[in-house]
This record gives structure tokens, sequence and C-alpha cells, in this order.
């Protein structure tokens, strides 16, 4: 391609964290010294299709240069666009599309302070300022103040990321000024983060599926997950043969936990007998819905039951390539994925050859930035694909034209550690737990006004009474937030709504990733109202209209009747629902769609500025 | 050895539209269903040279057994479908989307909107005085074109024409999100310091006017241009032996802008700096 | 940078004349200009030499080589398709009978295999370019064989930077590894040519290693390159003036024909030879019969039977022998035997390589006419100027393509001041001499071109609005032929084959400027993406992306000549010496430096290239000189 590129160019850093993912540019035409150039390169150059084949590998080139310097540079964004033949003004809309990267100049160290939900009632607020009083210009932190970090059961949270070879991170929840400030400055000798296990209450509890191993096994060991059952699972894949393993998830009435509820032995089936090939795997692990953080705690404390599952289903779909896309704040869940996948390759479990079965099937780690759309399925494709992260349009759908225009099949965490315990116990087994129409066991990411926050595993069917009673949830209850930001509020009197599929649909509101958040009546309704609609403001990825504007009025709207009610907020309520109708009926994706529910319930329900 | 290739003939496909049975060729889109039956649905990001993007949604209609509405420009008529373009629900979300437009750019050169913000009652100022614009001033940082982006919708057809679907030459993109997102070349540089070519592309699918000819717009500044005064003539280029076909666009004897017909089987509306812009020579009179 | 504005040239509103060359031009009516342009033509009957316009409508065209047939009785007509591309349809000829490339644009969406050879389609013909994009985009593999590493070289899988002047040894060693390989197409070679075995004892001394030394490219390029072509189940070679701008040029020319002799890839759908035409009705006007050896619709001179029909369609007698082209005409100013040209919209003055040369020539003439809309270069040296019109805004008309489609052009504004059209003001010097023609308009004129080329037949002017333009051949007026030509090589009846094209035996013969120590920069031309030829118009908008002329080095000569960017150089070669700044360009490797013609008025850089001509098509030189740089005792920086 005839790239246009500037005079920048890029320091030596820059230079090296982007040849330390790609390896030394082969030619001078991708950017090497023209005095190293041998002869040779001016005469034959290659290029074509090969070179423009490596688009997937922007993503990871941004996060390499962020990574090293902090931030991305003309210079570097250039040279990174030379070495994968990437036009730089699609390279620049790709990296201003994420949260976590900047292409102005900015302090090594990003302090991001969650000031999203769970930690606004954990008092983020007050945090926040005192972090940004004492970290101002000149402390070489840069305080970003952010959406939900996934650390809702230890609220309020930070995440100190300083750039450096390697880089380093440290996380601090539940978070003081102090502690936040000292992880931020110094985070090699940040105190360690507890151990996933701590954020399962039930961790070490007989009756657990899914949080069996969880602060039982020794995450990084593999001998130790094969010594509490792993990989047992998939020798029985290899017995039952792919059709038999799809045959048995569905039969077992697995739906996916990422929130649609898409039978996975449809979808599965749907990829596997697609005739165009290769079929790609990928697992959604950009766990981004506010209030949710089950997916983190399973990777951190059993990593090794999602490589095995993701193997499961590779095999079933005819996938030899899994894309595991790991959400960008994530960095003990990445290092623990990245440890278990090089030690299931070493073992064998992985590669060409994986239990001499003679099924070929790897994974790679594909880290987010800070997009909560791309957990919309299609716009994680488009940014794996090393595109900005927009939703496409469906039909077609992922099964018939996914990733790289290919038969994929997409789950998330939560849904594929379940094949395991169904291919161990057989579907009719697995099927028989919970109701009839929600089958096994489900996780909830509890958190907010309880006394022991953290993810639950019960069999569908439990009520939200029972879980909550479970959490020890405080007195002067005044809400429980289901689904996350995408989801609805429920009033303390209805709590005994069945936690299925079903009976949340029937109560008119919706489980979505298993989110419940309670919330007493000392933080004020409007305030986590706005800030809701400032997190979908903040996160629209700006292709559709309903969605690109709409949720901008509906923030203004908020603003405008934050201390009203009655008569006086009731034509901005009207103007909400208005707007709100086309965004549910007319955006592109399900983050449009929804991003007006959690109000509208408020509304409806809660009767909020009433 | 001799035949020549006539395409792979299509099946028609039966639907119904307004319950009234239409067939189409496999592969039409309910939009171009639509307009053959001689139905009107607004479209703005839609353009007939370049795969549907569906982002403004401004013709959604109804599909029985659709949980949501579905854009008619990109979705595929498919055997049996039930489409509906005129109910309540479609015309709403209809109306949201030109009230959400219309308050927050500048649509005062985008054809027909004001017709349809009529027909459908749409009431932009409904939002309040401060309602957030993109407040944009044009940029005129070269004499050949002028991207006013207080008037872009992100309606992504410059991008693409500009991109892999005509020009490839990819200058640019769209940058930021949400309501941030902006077109810009790559640093968000000026447009002479980027990857431009000037080959005037994006302007031919711009539906708002947000890109235009300087010519056009200075015109504009100055209240000179009529377009009902306008004659169009195609021709063809006179800058090498391809052969692309001009439209001169001919105001009071001066050439105004050029543009190039989007069927045309040499250009399919596409031109280079030099049909676009080159034919200053012409009108050196003094 | 500063940017640099070329001259702007204002449109001739008025006839000019002058009563010898030391005076200065003065307005004059008409009748005037018309009168004296008439007795100029008239006392030189015998050594009169038309320029005809490529530019120019293929009414304009027919008129104007009927002009020189028929009033003035020879056959000397010609135009800048000699500067360009007259190697490609004298090779194409050569081979096939026919002069046009023999695909359409349409087909190369819908190959599998595209090698552009010396040809930067992305900036000179940037429309064409997206139809190969949109190839590249289908999954087509494109080969870019060029010195230069341009735009078009960088969408290549593979780009192969041979040295200026080695296209035929890269050719032929091609050739040989196809026939070595087992991969040339004998079915074809068997059914639809002539000559192979002479064409293999050819090409068989080119081992990929000597193409090697001698190109420069590595062997496994030229053999990856062979290999994809010959194995593609459809491939399209495209060509522009890089093949065509030597001395020989026609030679090169065959060379390529040749490779898709030996692979098949000629004569179907995908499969096709694609010269692309630098103007945008040389096609046209070599159709319209202005070029010396044929009559309209290519219709051989030396052919008796088609003399007779165009002599009782326009009551003359034809001369049975070629005239002189552009090249020869010069030749002959300088021998004296032609004394007056009739120029109509061309620049030769600045066109031509050595262009001190040309000028030199023209001022012997007796009488000069030149007819055009701006006071060029070649006008200031003229006797008569007659101010006209703007063929493709002022005029209506029709033009031909480089996939050969015939399309209306349409008058769009009116000229200025006393302008008139070119037909109009040449039936009134035929008037003057003589010959009263009458033609309502152009329709008019193309319906008489209809009636005697039935290659255009077909081609009313209503289909050709309704088609948006039709392809020649199209001999019929109720049906449309196929988009290639040559489908008859591919017959299975011998009769229906034709005659069978032959392989063309053609000798490496390098540039004629040879590099030495004096002279060791080889310097090459080209045309950027915003400029046109000599930049008459496309001077005059303000492009952003022109920079005005540059000597282009690649940046280790301009280290070794210890020069910068925008510094300003003496450019030398055995011709001429300019003055230019330098621009450094990676696309360059050392020992190769790159111009264009677009700028003359500041830096004339066709006083360096060389006059050394095809001497088949009578194309010179432009892409080989010798030259050398050498800093001004002044260091001046342009910026």
């Amino acid at each position: 391609m005839d790239l246009h590129f500037g005079d920048s160019k890029p320091t030596d850093d820059e230079r090296a964290a982007v040849d330390a993912l790609l390896g030394p540019p082969e030619s001078s035409w991708e950017g090497a010294a023209r005095d190293e150039m041998q002869a040779a390169d001016l005469r034959w150059a290659r290029g074509g299709r090969a070179a423009r084949d490596r688009r997937d590998l922007l993503l990871p080139g941004l996060h390499a240069i962020n990574d090293r310097i902090g931030w991305i540079s003309d210079g570097a964004l250039d040279y990174l666009c030379r070495r994968l033949t990437v036009p730089p003004a699609e390279a620049y809309g790709v990296a201003t599309f994420y949260a976590m990267f900047s292409v102005k100049p900015r302090p090594a160290t990003v302090l991001h302070v969650c000031t999203d939900l769970a930690c606004t009632a954990a008092g983020a607020s007050d945090l926040c300022a005192g972090i940004e009083a004492r970290l101002g210009p000149g402390s070489g932190v840069h305080v970003e103040r952010s959406p939900c970090l996934g650390l809702c059961e230890r609220a309020p949270a930070a995440l100190a990321i300083k750039a450096g070879e390697p880089v380093r991170t440290a996380v601090s929840a539940p978070a003081t000024v102090h502690e936040a400030v000292l992880a931020a400055s110094a985070p090699d000798s940040a105190r360690e983060e507890p151990p996933a296990a701590l954020a399962v209450p039930q961790a070490g509890e007989e009756e657990l599926v899914l949080l069996r191993r969880v602060g039982v096994v020794d995450p990084s060991s593999l001998d130790d997950y094969r010594a509490h059952g792993g990989y047992t699972a998939l020798r029985r894949a290899f017995e039952l043969g792919p059709a038999g393993v799809i045959r048995e998830v569905t039969d077992s009435g697995l739906v996916g936990r990422g929130g649609a509820a898409f039978p996975t032995g449809r979808k599965w089936q749907a990829t596997a007998s697609q005739p165009d090939h290769p079929h790609y795997l990928v697992c959604n692990a950009d766990e981004s819905e506010p209030g949710t953080f089950k997916d983190r705690v399973l990777m951190e404390g059993d990593p090794y039951a999602l490589v095995e599952a993701m193997t499961i289903a590779g095999y079933a779909t005819g996938a030899h390539r899994g894309f595991l896309y790991l959400r960008g704040e994530y960095p003990r869940a990445l290092r623990r994925l990245e440890h278990a996948i090089t030690r299931a390759r070493a073992r064998g479990f992985l590669g060409e050859d994986v239990l001499g079965q003679g099924y070929a099937f790897d994974i790679e780690i594909r880290r987010g930035a800070g997009a909560y759309i791309c957990g919309e399925e299609t716009a994680l494709f488009n940014s794996i694909e090393g595109y900005r992260g927009e939703p496409r349009a469906k039909p077609p759908f992922p099964v018939e034209k996914g990733l790289f225009g290919k038969p994929t099949v997409e789950n998330n965490v939560e849904t594929l550690v379940n094949v395991l315990p169904i291919l161990t116990m057989g579907a009719p087994a697995y099927a028989a737990i919970g109701t009839e129409r929600s089958t096994g066991p489900k996780l909830f990411c509890v958190s907010g006004s309880v006394d022991r926050p953290g993810v639950y595993e019960l069999p569908f069917g439990a009520t939200l009474g029972e879980l909550l009673a479970k959490a020890g949830v405080r007195e002067r209850l005044r809400a429980v937030l289901l689904g996350g930001a995408a989801g609805g509020f429920v009033r303390p009197d209805e709590l005994d709504i069945p936690l299925t599929f079903e009976g949340t649909r029937e109560a008119g509101t919706t489980l979505g990733s298993g989110v419940v958040m309670a919330f007493d009546d000392t933080v004020p309704l409007p305030q986590l109202l706005l800030r809701i609609a400032e997190f979908f403001r903040d996160e629209s990825c700006g292709q559709c209209v309903p969605c690109r504007v709409g949720t901008v009025r509906q923030e203004e709207a908020l603003h405008r009747i934050a201390e009203r009610t009655g008569a006086a907020a009731a034509e901005d309520i009207a103007l909400l629902r208005e707007v709100g109708r086309a965004m549910r009926d007319a955006s592109i994706c399900g983050l449009g769609q929804t991003a007006w529910n959690a109000v509208e319930s408020a509304i409806d329900r809660l009767g909020a500025y009433k | 050895m001799t035949v020549t290739p006539l395409g792979i003939p299509r099946r028609l496909l039966e639907f119904t539209i307004d319950g009234e049975p239409v067939r189409a060729p496999e592969g039409s889109t309910i939009l171009d269903a639509c307009r053959a039956a001689g139905k009107d649905v607004p479209t703005l990001c839609q353009g007939d040279t370049l795969t549907p993007k569906n982002a403004c949604r401004v013709c959604v209609v109804e599909v029985e057994g659709s949980r949501t509405l579905v854009p008619a420009c990109s979705r595929k008529a498919e055997p049996g479908m039930e489409v509906r373009t005129g109910t309540e629900r479609a015309r709403h979300s209809r109306k949201i989307v030109l009230e959400l437009l219309a308050s927050s750019v500048d649509l005062s050169t985008t054809p027909k909107v004001a017709d349809w913000i009529k027909e459908y009652e749409a009431k932009p100022d409904r939002f309040g005085p401060d309602a957030a614009r993109l407040d944009e001033e044009p940029r005129v940082d070269n004499d050949l074109y002028v991207r006013d982006y207080d008037k872009c919708i992100l309606c992504y057809k410059c991008v693409d024409a500009c991109g892999d679907q005509w020009q490839n030459t990819f200058a640019i993109s769209v940058v930021g999100r949400g309501f941030d997102a902006r077109i810009a070349v790559e640093h968000d540089a000026a447009l002479t310091d980027s990857a431009c070519v000037y080959c005037g592309n994006c302007i031919e699918v711009c539906p708002t006017g947000a890109l235009s000819f300087k010519s056009e717009f200075d015109m504009r500044a100055a209240g000179t241009w009529q377009e009902s005064e306008q004659t169009e003539t195609t021709t063809v280029c006179a800058y090498c032996g391809v052969g692309c076909n001009l439209t001169l666009h001919v105001q009071d004897n001066e050439i105004v802008k050029v543009t190039s017909p989007h069927d045309n089987p040499v250009t399919h509306g596409n031109l280079c700096i030099k049909g676009r812009f080159g034919y200053q020579h012409v009108q050196n009179r003094d | 940078m500063r940017k640099r504005q070329p001259k702007t040239y204002t449109r001739l509103t008025h006839p000019l004349v002058r009563d010898s060359r030391d005076e200065p031009f003065r307005q004059a009516s008409w009748e005037e200009a018309l009168d004296r342009a008439a007795q100029g033509l008239a006392r030189n009957r015998d050594a009169f030499g038309m320029f005809s316009c490529a530019r120019a409508t293929n009414e304009m065209n027919y008129v104007a080589q009927k002009f020189a047939r028929v009033v003035m009785g020879t056959n000397n007509v010609d135009s800048c398709n000699r500067t360009c591309h007259a190697p490609s349809v004298a090779g194409l000829t050569a081979a096939f009978g026919s002069g046009g490339g023999t695909s359409s644009y349409e087909e190369i969406e819908h190959t599998d295999v595209i090698v552009m050879w010396g040809s930067n389609a992305r900036f000179a013909h940037p429309i064409f370019f997206q139809h190969v994009l949109r190839g590249i985009r289908n999954g087509a593999r494109m080969y870019g064989v060029d010195p230069r590493r341009t735009s078009t070289a960088e969408w290549a899988e593979s780009w192969l930077g041979l040295n200026v002047g080695t296209d035929i040894p890269m050719a032929h060693a091609i050739g040989r590894e196809i026939i070595r390989a087992g991969l040339a197409n004998e079915a074809f070679i068997e059914r639809a040519t002539t000559g192979f075995e002479e064409y293999k004892a050819l090409v068989e001394p080119w081992t990929l290693s000597l193409a090697e030394k001698v190109t420069g490219v590595p062997a496994a390029a030229i053999r990856e390159l062979a290999h994809a072509y010959a194995r593609a189940e459809r491939a399209q070679l495209c060509w522009t003036l890089g093949i065509t701008e030597h001395h020989n040029g026609t030679d090169n020319v065959r060379a390529l024909i040749n490779l898709s002799l030996l692979s098949g890839h000629v004569g179907r759908y995908g499969s096709g030879l694609q010269p692309l035409r630098g103007q945008n009705n040389v096609q046209g006007g070599g159709d319209m019969g202005a070029i010396p050896n044929r009559l309209p619709g290519f219709q051989d001179i030396l052919d008796a039977d088609s003399r007779r029909k165009f002599e009782s369609a326009w009551g003359t007698v034809i001369r049975p022998h070629y005239g002189l082209n552009l090249t020869e005409m010069f030749e002959a100013m300088e021998e004296g035997t032609l004394k007056a040209v009739y120029c109509i919209g061309e620049n030769p003055a600045q066109s031509e390589a050595d262009s001190e040369q040309a000028v030199r020539r023209m001022g012997q003439l007796d009488f000069l006419v030149v007819q055009d809309i701006f006071l060029t270069k070649t006008a200031e040296l003229a006797d008569v100027v007659l101010p006209a019109t703007a063929g493709w805004a002022e005029t209506d008309g029709t033009t031909t393509n480089s996939e050969r489609r015939v399309q209306r052009v349409r008058r769009a504004v009116t000229p200025p001041g006393e302008a008139r059209e070119d037909i109009e003001i040449i039936c009134e010097l035929a008037a003057r001499l003589g010959h009263d023609w009458k033609f309502a308009d152009a329709e008019a004129v193309w319906n008489e071109l209809r009636s005697v080329s039935p290659d255009h037949f077909g081609m009313t002017y209503e289909r050709l609005a309704e088609h948006q333009g039709i392809q020649w051949p199209c001999p019929s007026t109720e049906e449309l032929e196929p988009t290639y030509l040559h489908g008859r090589l591919w017959e299975s009846d011998p009769a229906g084959r034709g005659r069978l094209a032959p392989f063309g035996i053609v000798l490496h013969d390098p540039p004629v400027d040879l590099t030495d120590e004096r002279y060791p920069i080889r310097l090459t031309t080209g045309r950027r993406l915003d400029s046109y030829n000599t930049g008459v118009q496309s001077g005059s908008f303000a492009s952003p992306l022109r920079r005005g002329e540059y000597i282009e080095l690649c940046p280790e000569d301009a280290e070794r000549y210890g020069v910068v960017v925008g510094e300003e150089v003496q450019v030398s070669s055995r011709r001429g010496a300019v003055v230019a700044p330098v621009w450094v360009d990676t696309a360059l490797r050392p020992g190769l430096a790159f111009m264009t013609m677009h700028f003359p008025d500041e830096v004339d850089t066709n006083q360096l290239t060389i006059e050394a001509n095809c001497p088949i098509a009578g194309t010179a030189e432009f892409k080989a000189s010798a030259i050398r740089i050498e800093k001004l005792p002044v260091a001046t920086i342009v910026r």
C-alpha cells in the first residue's frame, strides 16, 4: 500500500517496544534504517497481501508502545504503521478509540480510580478528590476517573499502571488516599493483592461446581489443576467426538452467561456445520459491565479451567485457533492466563497435537484497552482485527461471518467453564441442577450494601432474597440493581424474584450478567442514575445516531432533573422516554438498546423523581 | 472461449411491504425493494456506490418477528418477510433520529432534511438551548475543498470512499469515541500534512455538505450560490487516457463544481484531483 | 516549503498574426488570420505537415486528417501519440493487426494476476488504478516492474526494481523461465501463434542469472513473476510509458506481448494486454486516421481496397504510401523538405525530447499556424495563431479512451471572446483552399466517419449516450461485441482464427545515452499525480500537492553530492543543462534520478532528454538520459 508518513520518527525506546513484539524489521520499506539495508532491498520488495494481513497486530502493537512509554507519539504510531502496513489515519482512529491509550504526552504512571456504581456507593467521590489533591500536575502520576474496574467486592478501587520495561501494575482495593498514592508512586512495593479466593465467600464449600477449585488449587500449577480433576473433561470430549460434545452441551440446556442467554449447544452446532473454514473460537473475557467481576475471579483463581474449556469448545466447533479477549484492566488475570497457556503448551495440552489426539489448537490472548463496547461480540471481532471496536450489523451472525469474516463461536468465560462439569457429570446430571428452563449453577456478583460482597454460586432458582441473605444485606435497603448498568432496578419488596432467566423476565427485569448490587438510602438515586447515563455516554462508540446523540441528550435531561421531582421533572421524563424508546428500537447494538433500561426501571419501579 | 459472462442469474424473492406482495432479486436490500415499490424511506448515510453502513438509522422499518427495528438500507430482503415502513414505531424512531441530528449539527445544506423534519413533526429545539452541539469551525486549509464538520453527521461515507471501498488512500478515519468522535486525518493534522490526494471522492459522497468544493463554500458565503441556475453537463476528462466522465456544474458560464455519474462504468462516480479540480484553465479568460 | 505556482496561461480570445518572426503578435480579425493561414499553407502544398491533437475530439481529428489528405494531398499527419504510445500501437498491430489494448477496465477487477510494467498508474491513471485496486481486493496478485518503487509498486506482492532500459532482458528471462518450467500454454501457442521455435531460441541465452546481472533484479524475483504470470488462470499485463519511451519502444512492447502469447493471456475475458494511454484521445486520434499510416477506422493506407473506399467517399486521390510521422516531420524541417505546419493543440516546443532542437527546427519553417486555447511556447513561434475551444468542455463530439470506449463529450461552457471550434476553423481554411465542406455539427462528422469505418458503424450518438460509451469494434447498430479483443485466436476452426499472432523476435539494446564517469547518473522521467504533461492546463488550479519541479535523488546520492532538499543544483546531460532544486525520495536508488516535464517554464527537463528515436514508432527515449549533478558556487535553498 502506498502509505503516507510524516516526518515524525520513533525514539529508540518506542522502536524497541514495537520490535520486541514484531521482531526486527526485514527491510527498509518496513522501517529498518536505510543504511542497514542490503542493496537487494532496492531491487526487490515484497508486499501485497502478506504485508496487509498483519492488521490484527495493531492493537497488541499499540499496547506495546503504551506499556513501554505510557503514551503513543506520532513517531511511534507511524513506525508501527510502517511495520504493519496500516494507514496512519486508521491507526490513529483505533488508538483514540480506547480509553487506556493516550496520543498526547502524559506521565508514565496512570492511576485509574473507579468512580462507578459500587465504588461511588463506597465513597469514590471523596477518594478521588483526595487522590487528585495529592497527585496534581508534576507528581509524575496522571489520575484518570475510570469506569468499573471489576473490583466491586473491594470497593472503592484504584489501579496503577506504570509504563516501562516491563510495565508494572498495582491494585489498591479497598483504596484509601494514602494507599492509592503509594501504589501509584511505587507499584513494585505496593501490597500484594489478596488471593482471588477472598472474593469467594463460599470458597471451599463442597457443593460448589464452578468455583470448586478457586482457593483450593494453586492457580499457577498445571499439575495441581490436574490433581483436582483438571483435564478429565477434555479427555471425555475426545471420547465423545465433536458431535458428541455438542450433543451433551445441547442436552445440558446451557445458555450463554454473558447476558443474552442464547443456547450454547445451538451456537456450537451452527458454527461447526459451516462449510467455510477456518473456524475460530473467541472467549469473551472483556468483562466490563459495571458491577461484574466473576470472570476475573475465575481467571485469577482457576485459569487452567478456562484453557481446558476453550480447548473443548474449539474441538467441538472445528476451530484450531482460539482468541481470549481479555479486559485491559485485569493485569493479574492476564499474568495467570499467560502463565497457564505457556504451561499447557509446554505440556502438550495446547499445540499441534493436543493430548496426542491429533487435534491442533492454540490460544492467543488479546488485551482490550478500555472500551466497554468491545464486550459486544462483533465489536470484539473488530477490535481483535485491528479496527475500531464498533459493532457490526447483524445479520450476518458470527456463526456465519465472525472473526476475520469466518465462522466463529464466541462465548463468555463463565459459559465456557460450565462445559467442564457438563462433560464430567454428563448432561442429564447437569440439567438437573437449577430449574427446567435455566439449568446449571450460576455465578452472581454481589456488591454494594452487603457485609460479604463477592462472587456467589447458586443453582438457578434461588431467590434474590436468599442470595442477599447469604451476602449479609445491610439495613435500609433502598434498591437492588440487577444485571449492571444495562440491567434494571428492583425494590426491596421484590426480593422473592427467582434468579432465573424466566423468573426475572416475568418480573419485568433482567438477570443480565449476574450483577446484584444493593444500595441503601445513603446514596441519592439521581446521582446513581446520572453516573449510569454518564457511563453510556462515555462508552457509546459513536457509530449510530440514536446512541451517540441519544446518550448525550439523556444525560443532559438527567442533569436538569437531578434536583427536581414531580411536575418539574415530568417534561424531561417524557423526553427521556421518547429518546429511550428510539435508542432501544433503532440502535445498532445492545449498548444503545439497553442504555436506558436502568434509568427507566428506576423511574417506573422505584419512583425516582416522583 | 468467447463467452461474455453475464453474472449469475438471481432468484426472485417474494415478501410483503406494508401488506402488499413484492418480488425482488435475491441480494436486494429492503430499501431496494421499497424504492422499486415506490415507497419513500428517508436515508442519509446510504450511498449508491458504497456498502451500507447503516449508521444514521433514519431508514429504520419494522420487520415482523424482529425485536428491534431494522435498517432498510442494509438488511437483505428474505422470503416471506413482512416489512412495514410507516408504523408509529418506525416513524417515532425516525423522528427522534432527525431531532437528535438537527439538535447537534447544522443540517442547513442537507437535501430533503427540512421536508422530513416537517413530515415527521420533529422538534429539534426541545432539547433546550444548552443541548450539546458539535460546534466546529469550518476547516479551510487548502484551496480545493473545505471540511465543515459542524455539518457532519458521521455517516462514515467519506471514510469508506477514501478507504478500501474506492480510493484506498485512507487519509481519514473516525477518531475518538461517542459524541466526541470526529472525522480526522492522522494525528488530527491539517489536510496538507496528511495522505490526502485531493481526489474529492469524499465530497462526492458527503450527504450534508460538510465537505464541499471551496468554490461552493465561498459562493455560499457570498450568497451567490444558485443551484437552480446551474446546468449539469456530462463530458469526458481531458487529463489522461482513462476517459473519466465529468459532470460539469456551470453557473454564469463558470464551472463551479465537478462530479461524475455514479453508474458510469469508467468512474463509478470517482475522479482524481485533475479531473475533479483541474478545470480552471478553461476559464482563465482574462 | 514554498509553494511554487507554475506559469498560468490565459485563454486566447482573438486571432493573432505577425508579418515577421521578429515582430510581436498583433490582434487580427478572423478573416485576416484565416486568409493569411490559407496563403501560408497554399504556398507549401508539397511540404506540409499536420500536427493533430490527441486531446481533441474524434470528430476534430477526423476532419484534421481529412484536411491533410484531401486539401493538402499528404499523409503527413500525426499527433503527440508519437511521444508516448506509438510503440504500443505499432507493437500490438504487428502482433494482432489492431492497435488497441485488448481488455477492458472491468476485466482487471476479475483477473488473477496483474502485472504493472513501467506504469505508475496510481499517479498517471488514478481511476484506472481504482479498477486495479478492485481486482486486488477481489484477490488478484499484482506485480510491479519499475526502476522506482512508485506508489503503484507499493501495492504489489512483489516489486522488481530493474535497471532503466533492461525490459527486454527481463521479459526474455521470464519467457525462458516459463518455457523451461513447462508452464507455456502449448495449446494456445500451437493454435494461435507463429514463430515459437525462433522465440524459444531467442530467449534461451537469457538465464535467470544473466538477467539478474543485466537488470539488477534478483533471479528469484524474476522467477516468481514468471511462474505467477504463467500459472494464473487469467492475467493482465499493463504498461505505460516506461515501456514505450525508449529508443526501442516497439521492441519493448513486442517483448511483453510475447509473454501473453506464451501463456495464452490474450483474447479471453480477464486475460489481456492494456497499454494505458496518456492523452484523453490518443487512441481516438489514431483510430480517426490522424496518423501517417492509417486511414480512419485504423485501415491501412497501403491497402488498395481501403484507399478506394475513401477515395470514392471523399472524391479525392489518396497517396499510396505512408506519410511522415511527427519525428520524421521534425527531421524534414531540418532538411528543409517540410516547410509549413498546421499545429492544432500540440506543444512540441516543450513536449519533444531535446526541446531546444525542436524549437530551432520549427524556427526554420516557412510557415507555422498554431491553433490552440493558449499562447503556448509553440504558439509563440507561429506566424498565425488561431484561438480555439477546449475540446472537453466547449465542444460536442466524442473521444476514445484506453479501453477503446468511445464516449460523448459535450459543450458545457461558452468559449471566451472570438474563440471558435476546431472543426469550424479547419473547414474555413479548407474552403479557402478550395474544399467547401458542410458539417452541420459534430454528429454530422461522426456519421460520415461511421459510414467509412466499420468498427465504428454501430455507434450512433444515441447509442453512445444510452450505454455511457461503447467499445470498438462495434460494427452493428443492434448488438455489442465482447469487452475484449482477439477472441478469434481461440477459435477451434482455423478459418475463424484469422491471422495468427507472431512472436516478436527482438533483441536487447541498452539505452543510447550511456552513463559514464562524466555523466554517472541515470535520469528517468515520469508524471506526478496532480500535474499533466507540460502543465499548461494543470498549472491553473491550486493543487496543495504541487511543489514545482525538482531533481529527485535517493538519500545516498544526496549525501554523496553533499546536497540537501531544496538546494538548487546544476543538472547537465550531453545536450544541455538546467538548474533545479533537489528532492530526496527513498523510492530511488543510488545512481537513479527522476524528473518530470510538468514545469518546463521553470525547469525545462526536456533539454536534458535525448532524441534517440524508436525506428519503428518514432518515439524518443525520454526514460533514459545520462546526467551529472553539480553544486552551485553559491548555495540557494528553495523553501
